[in-house]
Order: structure tokens, then sequence, then C-alpha cells
């Protein structure tokens, strides 16, 4: 299978709080990818370093290498703009653009990438609130604000608005963590769909999750990349001890 | 034993009953200047207030009747002029002090003039605009009444603009920038309409700040008699022409003033109800 997401001896710095060891780790094609660790461990710093979204952080650093379909995304040349437009991101809250309607909010990254033609954008607006299992609530009331959605409904237009652009990767930073259960089912039911079309880095909180959606999963604890392996290997037998506490709510 | 709380109910809602009186008491008494102030000047003035008075131009003292049309269309001459100037300038530097990396020279200089600019009093403003624009072009005019609004106008604007900007969440802006799109375009296509209804207040009451000064315009637009739509030339305006009548003696006149004064706190108030609407219908159905 192929490589997508390359990442080499990555290290990430907030000023001098160093908070990315020398991490590396590889993604194949279609594969889902589940981060998971306890909270200040680096996952959502590893995750912005993978669309280049930690630079944006004032005093931030980064060294190391990711490659993207074979491309270091770090070379020498290489805007930033055009990585990200081949990494979707979506957010631990639900982050509609204020302001814009529900067509608008799936409309935009086209939109403001060039295109303008109305129905080739009626097309992917609609294809892709099909993929993120929201056109039937929202068919009828694309002009309503986005903000005017619940929180469920939120999220999955967000992730609709990241898959507009067509990346190839989507990277989601506990997308469920402030939704209900039922939200967080759809949420977990649509990953799986996705996963046909897009490979998936996802980080989460809840061991479950992690366990029911992923192919592979990866640990972290102090900014190190502790264990990386199978799911199912990482969840029944664990390499490492520090794995095997965390998985089994016996940590620290 | 059961213990019997009802005393301590009844005084908890004695208490609480006192303090919405007071509060309410508080309240009517806060908007109390503005009502005594717009009933005055009424009353002052209403004998003043016509047809007349707001389309034609003032009679010569001891004469009754005439208007103040002229110095209408002079400030709202003066004023949309000094907004044209004043909104993008001062919404450029309000969403650079917002937007841009904190930490450059630029930043700490524009931070330390704005604040300053802020408290100058307006007349240092005008007699600013007087030396360098008056004096260089050897004329008073509209337009150097326009510029000294206009610098009046900025450091409300950029502060009240950079506030409503830093309001928008990060992530909002890191949602933009994620999807390939660039900061630039983020924040007028993004984060601008967002915030519309926002800038759209500050920018009303910085307009409505500038339509009601009188000594910026003292010795710049500075004034005259007759209907003119000539920005070079001097220019008449509302609260210069308030002055003028104010301090004549005439009767007439005076009386005059303060029907002026009632159109100036009409246009003022107008434009605050307006705005409120326009928002309010604007942001229906929307949640946050
Ligand atoms: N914007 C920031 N500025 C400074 N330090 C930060 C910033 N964001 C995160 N950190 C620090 O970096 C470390 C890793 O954070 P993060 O990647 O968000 O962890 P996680 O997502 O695993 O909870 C934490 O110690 C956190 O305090
Ligand atoms: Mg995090």
């Amino acid at each position: 299978m192929k490589q997508v997401v390359e990442v080499k001896g990555v290290s990430a710095w907030f000023g001098s709080l160093h908070v990315l060891k020398e991490v590396s780790f590889s993604v194949h094609e279609n594969e889902v990818v589940a981060l998971i660790g306890p909270s200040g461990c680096g996952k959502s710093t590893l995750i912005r370093c993978l669309n280049r979204l930690h630079e944006e952080v004032q005093d931030a650093k980064i060294s190391g290498q990711v490659f993207l379909e074979g491309q270091n995304i770090y070379g020498p040349n290489v805007d930033a703009v055009t990585i990200r437009r081949r990494v979707g991101m979506v957010f631990q809250k639900p982050n509609p653009f204020p302001g814009l309607s529900i067509f608008d909010n799936v409309a935009i990254g086209l939109k403001l990438a060039g295109v303008h033609n109305k129905a080739i954008l009626q097309e992917r607006v609609e294809e892709c609130l099909m993929k993120a299992a929201l056109w039937g609530e929202v068919k009828d009331k694309l002009k309503n604000p986005g903000l005017s959605l619940s929180g469920g409904q939120q999220q999955r237009l967000c992730i609709a608005r990241a898959l507009a652009v067509s990346p190839p990767v989507l990277l989601m930073d506990e997308p469920t963590s402030a939704l209900d259960p039922l939200s967080t089912a759809s949420i977990e039911e649509l990953i799986a769909q996705l996963k046909k079309t897009v490979t998936i880095i996802i980080v989460t909180h809840n061991m479950q999750q992690a366990a029911r959606i992923s192919d592979k999963t990866a640990f972290m604890l102090n900014g190190e990349l502790v264990e990386y392996g199978r799911t199912t290997e990482i969840f029944t037998q664990p390499r490492m001890e520090q794995t095997e506490r965390y998985i089994t709510g016996r940590f620290g | 034993m059961k213990l019997d709380l009802s005393f301590y109910d009844k005084k908890r809602s004695l208490k609480n009953s006192f303090a919405l009186g007071l509060v309410g008491f508080l309240a009517i008494l806060g908007s109390f200047p503005f009502l005594a102030v717009t009933f005055y000047v009424l009353m002052k003035g209403f004998s003043a207030l016509d047809w007349a008075f707001i389309t034609q131009l003032p009679k010569p003292p001891g004469e009754d009747g005439g208007g103040v049309g002229h110095a209408i269309l002079g400030s709202f001459l003066i004023v949309s002029v000094a907004s044209l100037i004043g909104i993008p300038w001062g919404l450029s530097i309000g969403i650079f002090m917002s937007e841009v990396k904190k930490k450059t020279p630029l930043f700490r200089i524009l931070r330390f003039v704005l604040d300053v600019l802020v408290s100058v009093p307006s007349i240092v403003v005008g007699i600013c605009v007087y030396v360098s624009v008056v004096v260089y072009m050897k004329a008073f005019s509209g337009f150097a009444g326009s510029l000294a609004l206009s610098i009046l106008m900025i450091p409300i604007i950029a502060r009240s603009s950079e506030e409503i900007f830093k309001l928008i969440p990060d992530h909002i802006r890191e949602a933009g920038l994620a999807l390939g799109i660039p900061r630039w375009k983020v924040i007028l296509k993004i984060l601008l309409p967002g915030c519309k209804g926002a800038l759209i207040t500050g920018l009303m009451l910085a307009v409505a700040r500038a339509a009601g000064e009188t000594a910026p315009l003292l010795f710049t637009a500075l004034s005259n008699q007759y209907w003119s739509a000539d920005l070079t030339k001097p220019m008449a305006s509302l609260p210069v022409q308030i002055y003028n009548f104010a301090i004549s003696g005439f009767e007439n006149h005076q009386r005059q003033a303060w029907a002026g004064s009632f159109v100036l706190v009409m246009f003022v108030m107008v434009l605050n109800l307006v705005t409120r609407f326009i928002l309010r219908d604007k942001n229906h159905g929307s949640r946050n």
C-alpha cells in the first residue's frame, strides 16, 4: 500500500518549551490512525505539524521532515497554502464560519481557490454534504447560517467544508469531544465511510473510540511516540509497559 | 424536627425586591439626562422648527423665519467625505492591530500613536489641519474640515474594529488557514463577514461623533452663509451654524440654534436606531 504521510524525526517547540521529540511514523493510504495519550502530551501539536499550522503560532518552531505523498512539506520553496489544500482539518470545537450560510461554509474553500462556476459549486457542495451525511438534514435550508445548526450538525458541516477541496488526508483533533453520544456515533460511522477515499489521522481521548474506528494506533507520552502499531495489537498485547498502563486506565 | 426556613425565604425575597427596585430606579435615572436634553432642546427650538428650517438659508438678524438647509447639506458633505477617508483607513489599522504578529516595532508605534490620538482634544486636531492644510492651501475649505473629522474618526474606528476582530476565536482563523486560504483572504472573506454587524455599529458611532464636532471645523471648513457644495471653498456645517447662531444675541437666531441642536440630536439618534434595526434583521436566525 502507498505511503501517504511519512513523519521523520519531527520535533516542535513553543518558544523554549520542547513539546515534540523526534517523532517518526508513517501512514498508508485509506488507513485510519488514532493518536492517543494523556492531555498535554503533544497530540494536537503533532497533527498541526502535518498541515503546517504549527508555524502560525507565535514563537513556534519545528524541525524534521514530513512527506505528503512523497513531497517534503517543509522543503525549500514549498508553499504552506498549497500544502494545506491537500490536508483537511477538523477541530475539537465545531467552528463553522460565522456570517456564512451552510452552502457558503462548504463552498468557500473552492470559491477562494478560484472556482466561481455556479453549477460546479452546487454539485460539489451537495456531494460533500452527502459524504458528511448532512445533506438530508440541510438540503432545504442551505441559505441559513451555518451557526443555526446543532453542535453535531455543525461538526459534520465542518467535515463537509474540509472535504470540499478534495484533500487526500484528513486530520481530526478530538472531533467528537464536544458532542453528545448520538452525534458522536454518527461521526464515527462517517469516518468508516470516509476512509474509503481519504486517509484519516484522528486524535481522541476516548479509548473505546480509538479501538472502534482505527486501523492503527499511536500512543504518545510527553512529546514522544511511545508505541505505534495495529490497533488490535496495541489494545490486546502492547509491547511497552506505559502503553498498557494507559489503555487499562492505570496510568500515573 | 423539621427546620422552618420560611423566615429566611421572606427575608431573601425582600432583599431581592429591594435590589431590583434600586437597579430599576438607577436605570431610569441614567436615561434621564438624555430625555431631559432632548425635551429641553425641543422645547426651546420647537417654534423655529418647520420645513423652511431644514430647506432655506438663514434670514438676516431680526427677520423671522429662514433656516439652516445649507448647513445640513454642508454637514452631510463634510461628514461623508470624512467617512470615505476615515472608515477604510481606520478599519485597515484596526485589522492590522488585531491580525498581525504583535511584537514588531511598527505594532508598538501604532499602539502608542492610537492611544495618544484617541485622547487628543478635537480642537487640537483642528489646529493641526489649519496649520498644515488651510495655511498651506491659503484657503478654508470643506475638504480641510473633512480631513480634521477623519483624523478624529480614525483612532475610534481602529480601536473598535481591533476589539471586534480580537473577539473572533483563533480556531476560526485556523479553520480558514487549514483550508488552504491565504491569511489576507481569511481576514477579508471569512473574518470580516463574520463580524460585519458589530463593525458597522462601531463605524456608526464614529460617524455620529464626527457629525457633532464643532471645534475641528471652526478653522478648517469655517462656515458659509450661502448654499455651497464645493469642497474647496469654505462650507457651512450644522454644529458651526449652531455655534454662530448661539453667540449672535438675536432672539430669532437663538431659537434657531436650539432647533439646530434638536436636528443634530435626532440625526445621531436615528443613526443609532437605524443601525440597530438593520443589525437585528441581519442576525436573525443565527445562534451566536
Ligand atoms: N499555543 C501554545 N503556546 C504555548 N504552549 C502551548 C500552546 N499550545 C500547546 N502548548 C503546550 O504544548 C504541549 C502540548 O500541547 P498539545 O499538543 O495541545 O497537547 P494535547 O493535544 O496532547 O493535549 C502542552 O504542554 C501545552 O501546554
Ligand atoms: Mg489537543
